[in-house]
């Protein structure tokens, strides 16, 4: 534990990549196997399911620190981050020397915490952080919650792991894709020179695409470009090896659960085939992506939900080929062995030139599509976010001029700073919210909204602060749906501030009318 | 708010007894001064009144033709019906905490202190009172300050790893009062030590005044372009200026009671952050407030809610003050620019 909170500050301790890369690597090489799987597994983004609920790690890092709760809460608010400040208010103990593992703090001390009663936890918890210096312990408690953020993307941790092991970045991000689970074994697995990948679920790393900047004429000739509708549900890759049949999320989970009956539809397809593509929630026209939400979420849909929401993959890409690794070979070739598949493919689109191509772009929004995918003919499947093969050209979002009303603390970098704001939009005289967002404003801009919030502050509801209704900001939107469990009426997605349009007042501001308006363009009239 | 001896007004705090104001925000007749900084000591008053160590360090910011009377620490001196003396509050050299006493009752307004050994300025003394004003800048449990022992050892051991990785060592400080704390506390063997312009201005004074600092050279007045091995110590706001940019290689750090939260330097986007503050942590306002035996507490920018809640839990009677002293993020991390400096002809 000592040497991993050792690592966690290195990370932390500096904004250069190389200085972070070199400290993981140094763990990775001097680490006993366990050890250097947990730090993989935590610092790719991996999460234990909480083994304390947050409000009880709250009361008890408080009763431990001999704070009352409602000056933790204030506490928390000026941190804005529960493993933080429940490792700053509790009293430093006599400077211990604690060498257990890593491995050892999770099986032994933190995997237990979940099936216990609270007493139980209570003296499990108490005497672990007791055992710990204060720095461990704001690790430890960062485990514990799960928010585990240390500024270390996930191609980084590739190349760390590439750099202590001698693997080839491209062979370790295959090992690691899918869901890779931490153990002595899997590390050792990860390191091997000699391993042949033997597990037949395996997953190949995701191709991904960057946004397009610019316009599309840069591109050259449309021919050498083939163009999709972009589909507003998940990435998914289907396997089918060895009679059995992997349905995987881009973010290494395993879907077969949830969606039976594309596991259904896959299993016809001869072993050694894989497919990239898009899982979306379909009757007749994709359905809103709330739709396939739910089906996500349930992991034995029964019947009438198979039937009221159907799901269906957009097969677009093969990686696969009886047994064989096909990324390398052309996207051309990939496609035409493809659609030989008893599958539903995204269709070709055949634009004739980049002005045809953008006004199907313009239409996407009828199809419940987000825009267009770019894909060079003659390109290899990417590993990860390569440049210049796949440009993902999507529709500008909508956006509307709305009033920020209420404001919150933010957590994180911006702890103590009001940073998440909640917008609202007129409805006859009174200003009604719609919308919550927290990203899109600079820094400079956001200690100017924060100072404004401290002055006008009008009413406290606990964290939430009611602003005077003066600031105007541009909020801009993906999607938008009707739904009864909003005031307003309507559920927007992905809302950020486009800008802060200083030159409007409140009342310029744009009413829920309007933006039914929009409701209606985009999925038809009201039945 | 109002006491027999103290009134909040328009232009701040207000001795009816002694017709002068404490730090006000506005130009008065007569001030009455804590400390230098920016936020306390503002110009366009016409009578000034200061500790003896605190009056170069006004003359410097407010101008050379400013009235200034020096009063010594512990000296008490009359104005109108009250008894005005100063006392040490050990935030920066010369920094006061300022008594007022009319008929054996007396008021202490403390301006910013802390109970931190400090080798540049006088320790801090409790005073004992009726009434107390404090600040709150720092007033949650979360900010225990470690020793400035154990936070010199970790700036000693940044500064001498980067030296030995051939990088400079960027290190912010509010050039009047931190930045000199961390010059007189530093292990000066490691390297030689560059100061920004504000930082060298107020070098001058402090060593004028008989403090020791290890000799420093004016960034500007450099022999050398490299500076690996070497520390700088800047105001916070010359980060990601063109001005840093001549120090070549270098990892940067803040010395701030800020740097106890680590979003507050993530935002900054700095390496690293030393928990250093010229101001009382959680346990050291508390001991003092309860040192004074104060019967009523006024308290001043920053976490005032909560430092007034927890009084009155305690039996002590407290009450927010609306001051126009900088609160929470703006007084000790996102300091005011300094202006850049320019290179001396």
């Amino acid at each position: 534990m000592r040497r991993f909170a050792e690592l966690y500050f290195a990370i932390d301790g500096s904004t250069k990549t190389n200085d972070k890369v070199a400290a993981l690597s140094k763990y990775l090489r001097e680490a006993p196997a366990a050890d250097a799987a947990w730090a993989v597994f935590f610092l790719r983004g991996g999460k234990l399911p909480a083994p304390v609920p947050s409000r009880v790690l709250a009361e008890l890092a408080a009763e431990s620190a001999d704070v009352p709760p409602w000056l933790f809460a204030e506490c928390y608010e000026a941190v804005g981050d529960l493993a933080e400040t429940a490792a700053l208010l509790i009293a430093e103990s006599p400077v211990h020397q604690n060498e257990e593992s890593l491995d050892r703090f999770i099986t032994a001390r933190l995997v237990p915490l979940r099936s216990m009663v609270k007493a139980e936890q209570r003296k499990f918890l108490i005497e672990s952080w007791g055992l710990l210096s204060a720095r461990e312990r704001f690790v430890w408690n960062k485990l514990i919650t799960g928010s585990f953020r240390v500024g270390v993307s996930e191609g980084l941790v590739t190349k760390a792991i590439a750099a202590a092991t001698g693997i080839g970045n491209n062979v370790v991000a295959h090992r690691l894709a899918g869901a890779w689970q931490p153990s002595a074994e899997a590390w050792e697995a990860l390191a091997d020179h000699d391993a042949t990948d033997a597990n037949p679920g395996q997953p190949y790393p995701f191709s991904l695409a960057h946004p397009l900047e610019g316009e599309p004429e840069s591109l050259g000739d449309i021919g050498d470009w083939v163009i999709e509708y972009k589909w507003d549900g998940i990435r998914a890759q289907v396997i089918k090896r060895q009679g059995e049949v992997f349905l995987w999320s881009r973010g290494g989970e395993r879907l077969n659960g949830a969606f039976p009956d594309i596991v259904a539809e896959y299993s016809s397809l001869p072993d050694g085939t894989v497919i990239d593509g898009e899982l979306v929630a379909w009757k007749g026209a994709v359905l809103p992506f709330a739709d396939l939400q739910r089906r996500i979420t349930r992991k034995n849909p029964g019947k009438k939900v198979l039937e009221s929401t159907p799901a269906r993959i957009f097969a677009f890409d093969l990686l696969e080929w009886q047994g064989q690794d096909v990324r390398s070979s052309s996207l051309k070739q990939r496609q035409e062995l493809l659609h030989e598949l008893p599958l539903h493919f995204s269709p070709v689109l055949q634009p004739k030139n980049w002005e045809e191509a953008g006004e199907l772009r313009i239409g996407a929004r009828e199809l419940l599509s987000e825009g267009l995918m770019l894909k060079r003919r003659d390109s290899p499947y990417g590993v990860g976010r390569e440049r210049g093969v796949w440009w993902k050209w999507k529709l500008q979002p909508y956006s509307v001029d709305a009033v920020l009303v209420y404001a919150q603390r933010g957590s994180g970098r911006r702890a103590s700073l009001f940073t998440d704001y909640t917008f609202a939009l007129w409805e006859n005289d009174k200003l009604v919210p719609f919308a919550k967002a927290y990203s899109g404003l600079t820094d400079s801009e956001i200690r100017e909204v924060d100072s404004f919030i401290r002055r006008n502050t009008l009413e406290k509801f606990g964290p939430v602060c009611t602003v005077k209704p003066e600031l105007v900001f541009e909020v801009a939107f993906e999607g938008i749906q009707r739904s009864s469990r909003h005031k307003s009426g309507i559920a927007v997605r992905f809302p950020r501030m486009a800008r802060w349009r200083t030159d409007k007042s409140a009342a310029d501001a744009d009413t829920i009318d309007s933006i039914k308006a929009l409701l209606r363009e985009s999925v038809g009239p009201e039945k | 708010m109002s006491d027999s001896l103290l009134q909040l007004r328009d232009a701040g705090l207000y001795c009816p007894g002694g017709d002068f104001y404490i730090d006000p925000w506005k130009p008065v007749e007569r001030a009455v001064i804590t400390h230098a900084h920016a936020d306390h000591a503002r110009a366009g008053s016409l009578n000034y009144l200061s500790s003896t160590s605190c009056a170069p360090i006004l003359r410097a910011r407010l101008g050379l033709d400013i009235a200034v009377q020096a009063l010594d620490y512990n000296a008490a001196i009359s104005i109108g019906s009250v008894r005005v003396s100063l006392h040490p509050a050990g935030h920066i050299l010369g920094s006061a905490q300022v008594k007022v006493e009319s008929g054996g009752y007396s008021w202490v307004v403390s301006g910013d202190y802390k109970l931190q050994a400090d080798p540049t300025n006088q320790a801090f003394e409790a005073v004992r009172c009726n009434g107390f004003v404090t600040e709150a800048t720092f007033a949650l449990p979360i900010f225990r300050w470690p020793s400035s022992a154990e936070t010199f050892a970790e700036i000693n051991a940044w500064w001498q790893q980067n030296r030995d990785d051939k990088r400079a060592s960027v290190l912010y400080g509010y050039s009047l009062g931190k930045a000199q704390r961390l010059i007189a506390g530093v292990d000066a063997s490691i390297g030689p030590i560059y100061t920004h312009g504000a930082v060298e201005r107020m070098n001058e004074i402090y060593r004028q005044s008989g403090v020791q600092l290890p000799p420093t050279i004016y960034a500007m007045d450099a022999t050398t372009k490299d500076f690996s091995g070497a520390l700088i110590v800047a105001p916070p706001g010359m980060n990601g200026s063109a001005w840093i940019r001549r120090f070549g290689n270098f990892s940067n750090a803040m010395a701030s009671g800020w740097m106890q939260i680590r979003g507050h330097r993530r935002r900054r986007a700095i390496d690293r952050g030393f928990v250093l503050s010229d101001h009382a942590d959680w346990p050291g306002l508390l001991s003092a407030i309860q040192q004074t035996g104060a019967e009523q507490v006024w308290v001043t920018h920053g976490s005032i809610a909560p430092m007034v809640r927890w009084l009155n839990e305690q039996g002590i009677a407290a009450m927010g003050l609306q001051t126009q002293f900088s609160e929470e993020d703006s007084s000790e991390a996102a300091i005011p620019l300094e202006p850049e400096e320019v290179d001396a002809p």
